[in-house]
């Protein structure tokens, strides 16, 4: 990159970061390049139907019926405990995890539901891929090491592994600040770079979906901008679904939003909308507000 | 709002019944090959059963996992399957002890027993002659004048590390971990050369209190630094900020605030020597007769009691009388120990 | 104010507080501080006593103590003390094999039972579980060493036999005899036995505290459980778990009345774990002292030496190890 080009990055940057208005929002959402699902696309997309949660006995997350095209982002915004979390763990079996967790609904990945009896989790897991709001790289493995790890986890073989480990760095955004150090231990990078090393993890195995949780939460905005760019160059081979708690983020990456609120009880999702749509005219009186900035 | 009915919540992610119907058929399949295998081949015995069994049947989940699913899964099959084993493996001996003491020793329980000692009878006598009171009046003594040594210091040596945490307070915690992988007879020979062979030149109840308390502080102090370090700061802070000196607030507010864990942890201590063998054979002389005083003459207790009727014995009534005694030490020791646990489940907030 | 006089107004110095305890303090501090300090006087007052003891001992054997086997003292015909040879070396080779087998045996069953019951139990099948390998931990070592005769001894016997059978070729499980009681084999059976919740309640609680993140991490990528452990598990807690297992080595090399009565005291190297000789340190005070003239008494004296530094030092092997990697975490 050219200085001029790099210093002009940054002023977009900043001018994306300063658009705070619901319509400016919007104006950003319709200004981002019209999405083109790529030829190379993964997948046919997933679809939820009915979804609820529990835990134990709480009911945490109330008939969520959502589709999420191939080829697109979408983020799920909310206030915080509204149940965004805990619909995403649905959509990769990590919510069986918790020891009283309970659902019931449908979640259908290529038209088969994932919690069919007999369905190999740890395969849909390979389709279904997550970044997590805390990054954490394998600290006992080096840096390609962990790039690769998920092959040696999934008991893949793949025959050409040096040409993977390079192409997922560079489609994550970290190959050339890493591919000197490939050796190193993967606590050794910043915590910017350590999300996008876990970005690279979950792209080695080739989901169809990559699942995202809030994942720039913990970082500067020099790494969330360039996460930010990631996700929409990835787009363009699989879908995204991403939680996030601000707004403007959404705004800037996602192509539909949808809109999870708690009034005390279970979550529900409340409205979903191509997102320019949401921020400019949404239908439903709680989105206004949320968007609006009076509560949340 | 359109009423809609709350569908009810499932795991369809549990094993499923037909998963364990499946699962426990190969396991069933297993047995019966391995009966084959036992009746055919070289192997014989129990054992030849059971490694035939565990081979055979973790071989059949693991062949079903590889045609179900793949090689990652089958591998894993193999590891839940050594688990199992280990888990098994680890129960076994546990149940064996248990149901060798209660049939052993009840046989070598009489009524007698706690009021007679072993002056008037020797250990080959039939079981209802003679008693273990002296045995138990023994150790219930060593075990009392070993608190009253072991608590105090033990005590202190918690807030040491809790409250005050001086410069020593690493070295110290170093080394009351080291205590406590003293072996019990180097706890006995100490005191064996420390005082009686150069100042008293007898074995009594006094100096197996002492061995004891060497085995015990280790273990009241780091249970007691344990439950002291679970009182929350904010407690020491409120009454310093009354303005109580660090005293006040350590027994008046810190200690009583521990008070179920520092019980806990004297139960701890009480069960970790309460069967100690090996200094006390050294150290307190193992009396047959009633002796209510620590300082002067030897003592039995229960574990010289159990220890003598074994091996200086020989026919099967010493036995019995030997696993009768058992019986009565296991008993106590599981008393001891769901006590400990109650009250610590009691703290857990 | 010009910039420039703002800046050499230097940054104050951090202000010394001190604070005079009350009398009350002073002396709560004092006692609490010399009952901290017991542990150090009562160990250092251990290996001073064992030492001036045993000293007249280990100056006339010096290192022959450790590597000779015989032990003996002569009387002469009026019963006086003559002459006397200490040697420890075949007990010293019979605690480490026994503590040995016991660690081979007793740590992969207790490892393979924690991940067990870290990863596979659940619910009150769990706090059962727990507890009753707690409970195991609690039992004395005296029930340890009967039940090993009583009941074990019989299988322990066959069991050698079939190793002695089919590995008789490899030197160790050759025997010169056919006695295969009382063996280093069977007494770290035993002690196998005896270690197994210790070493299991240790790596339990290292297991649990693997930072759940990395584990989500490894769910997340597809990875089966099997998978999951190798990558995440056993390289946070390999450090504490061979702390653990240090900890039961320090306990099988000390024990005393648990192998008493299934290992045989002879006076003699014994290699051959499938044999009925050997014995362990413990033993051969326990065994002698009853009857130990004064020469005698401090020989032995010298011996408890060597096996209190013995396990001391194995026991602070295995407190680094734990605190460097098991409690604290990485």
């Amino acid at each position: 990159m050219t200085p001029t080009e790099s210093s002009s990055n940054e002023n977009n940057m900043e001018k994306k970061m300063q658009a705070t208005t619901p319509s400016s929002l919007a104006s950003v959402a319709s200004n981002r390049q019209q999405r083109v699902p790529g030829t190379n696309l993964l997948g046919t997309g997933l679809e939820t139907r009915g979804v609820h949660a529990w835990f134990g006995k709480k009911h945490v997350l109330s008939d969520v019926s959502l589709d999420f095209a191939a080829g697109t982002v979408t983020a799920l915004i909310g206030p915080s405990g509204c149940g965004k979390s805990t619909y995403l763990r649905t959509l990769n079996r990590m919510h069986e995890f918790i020891p009283t967790a309970a659902l019931a609904g449908e979640v259908l990945l290529d038209g088969q539901d994932i919690y069919a009896p007999g369905t190999d989790v740890t395969k849909i897991r390979l389709k279904v891929g997550m970044v997590f709001q805390k990054p954490n790289p394998f600290p006992s493995m080096t840096i390609g090491e962990n790039v690769l790890s998920g092959l040696k986890l999934a008991q893949l073989k793949k025959s050409n592994t040096d040409e993977l480990l390079e192409s997922c760095l560079v489609r994550a955004g970290l190959w050339s600040e890493v591919k000197d150090r490939l050796g190193e231990h993967g606590g050794a990078l910043s915590g910017g770079q350590q999300q996008r090393l876990c970005i690279a993890r979950s792209l080695a195995v080739e989901p169809q979906v990559l699942l995202m949780d809030e994942p720039c939460s913990a970082l500067d905005p020099g790494s969330t901008f360039r996460i930010e760019e990631t996700i929409s160059e990835l787009a363009k081979s699989m879908t995204i679904v991403i939680v996030t708690h601000n707004m403007q983020q959404a705004a800037r990456v996602s192509d539909y939003t949808a809109f999870f609120l708690s009034d005390g009880g279970p979550g529900v999702m409340v409205e979903t909308a191509p997102t320019s749509k949401i921020f400019s005219s949404p239908t439903d009186k709680r989105t206004e507000d949320y968007v609006t900035g009076r509560f949340g | 709002m359109m009423q809609s009915t709350i569908p009810t919540p499932q795991t369809p992610w549990a094993t499923s019944i037909q998963q364990r119907l499946n699962t426990a058929g190969l396991i069933l399949l297993g047995a019966v090959l391995a009966g084959v295998a036992v009746k055919t081949t070289g192997l014989s015995g129990k054992l030849g059963f059971a490694v035939s069994f565990f081979v055979i049947a973790s071989l059949l989940i693991f062949i079903q996992q590889l045609r179900l699913r793949d090689l990652a899964a089958a591998k894993d099959s193999l590891l839940s399957s050594f688990a199992s084993l280990a888990i098994i493996l680890t129960l076994i001996p546990i149940i064996s002890i248990v149901a060798t003491v209660v049939v052993k020793g009840y046989k070598g329980i009489h009524f007698g027993m706690f009021t007679n000692d072993m002056t008037m009878a020797s250990v080959n006598d039939p079981v209802t002659a003679g008693g273990l009171l002296h045995a138990l009046v023994g150790t219930i003594m060593m075990v009392g004048v070993a608190l009253l040594i072991s608590f105090p210091i033990g005590l202190l040596t918690a807030l040491y590390l809790t409250e005050i945490r001086g410069n020593l307070a690493r070295p110290i915690k170093f080394l009351v971990q080291a205590m406590s992988g003293v072996p019990s007879i180097v706890a006995g020979l100490f005191i064996l050369s420390i005082l009686i062979i150069p100042v008293t030149q007898e074995l009594t109840g006094l100096m197996g209190s002492l061995a004891l308390s060497i085995l015990m502080i280790p273990t009241i102090a780091r249970t007691a630094e344990e439950m002291l370090r679970l009182i929350p700061n904010e407690l020491r802070e409120a009454g310093v900020a009354l303005g109580a000196t660090q005293w006040r607030t350590v027994s008046g507010v810190v200690v009583p605030a521990a008070r179920s864990g520092l019980v806990t942890a004297v139960i701890l201590g009480i069960a970790r020597i309460i069967g100690e063998t090996a200094p006390l054979l050294l150290v307190s002389g193992g009396a047959d007769a009633l002796n209510f005083n620590p300082a002067s003459g030897p003592m039995g207790s229960l574990p010289y009691y159990i220890w003598k009727a074994f091996l200086t014995g020989g026919t099967e009534e010493a036995y019995s009388r030997a696993w009768g005694g058992m019986l009565i030490l296991l008993i106590f020791i599981v008393l001891l120990f769901s006590l400990a646990r109650y009250l610590s489940g009691r703290k857990v907030a | 104010m010009t910039l420039l006089e703002n800046q050499s107004a230097a940054i104050p110095a951090p202000r010394e507080i001190t604070t005079k305890p009350r009398r009350s303090d002073q002396i709560f501090r004092a006692v609490v501080t010399l009952g901290g300090m017991s542990s150090l006087v009562i160990l250092g007052l251990i290996a001073l006593f064992l030492s001036i003891k045993g000293f007249n001992v280990l100056r006339v054997e010096q290192f022959s103590f450790i590597t000779e086997s015989k032990w003996e003292v002569i009387t002469d015909a009026e019963g006086r003390f003559s002459e006397s040879t200490f040697g420890l070396a075949a007990m010293l080779v019979g605690t480490f094999l026994s503590a040995i087998i016991a660690v081979i045996v007793g740590v992969p069953i207790a490892v393979l039972s924690a991940l067990y019951l870290t990863f596979y139990a659940k619910g009150a099948v769990k706090k059962l579980l727990i507890s009753l390998i707690d409970l195991l931990a609690a039992f004395p070592s005296l029930l340890f060493g009967f039940w090993g005769f009583i009941v074990l001894m019989d299988s322990a016997e066959y069991w050698a036999k079939l190793l002695n059978k089919y590995l008789g070729f490899i030197p160790i499980f050759d025997v010169p005899a056919p006695v295969f009681t009382r063996s280093p084999f069977i007494a770290g059976m035993v002690l196998a036995i005896m270690i197994i919740p210790i070493v299991t309640a240790i790596s339990r609680e290292i297991f649990d505290q693997t930072p759940l993140d990395r584990i989500q991490a490894a769910y997340a990528l597809g990875a089966s459980k099997l998978a999951m452990i190798r990558a995440v598990v056993i390289p946070y807690g390999r450090g504490g778990v061979v702390g653990g297992a240090m900890l039961g080595l320090g306990r099988a090399m000390g024990e005393t009345v648990a192998v008493y009565t299934v290992l045989n005291v002879v006076y003699q190297i014994n290699w051959q774990v499938l044999f009925g000789a050997g014995g362990n340190v413990a033993s051969l005070i326990l065994l002698k002292f009853g009857e130990a003239g004064p020469e005698e008494i401090d020989a032995l004296m010298a011996a408890g030496l060597v096996l209190f530094l013995l396990t001391l030092v194995v026991n602070a092997i295995s407190d680094v190890l734990i605190n460097t990697f098991g409690k604290k975490g990485r």
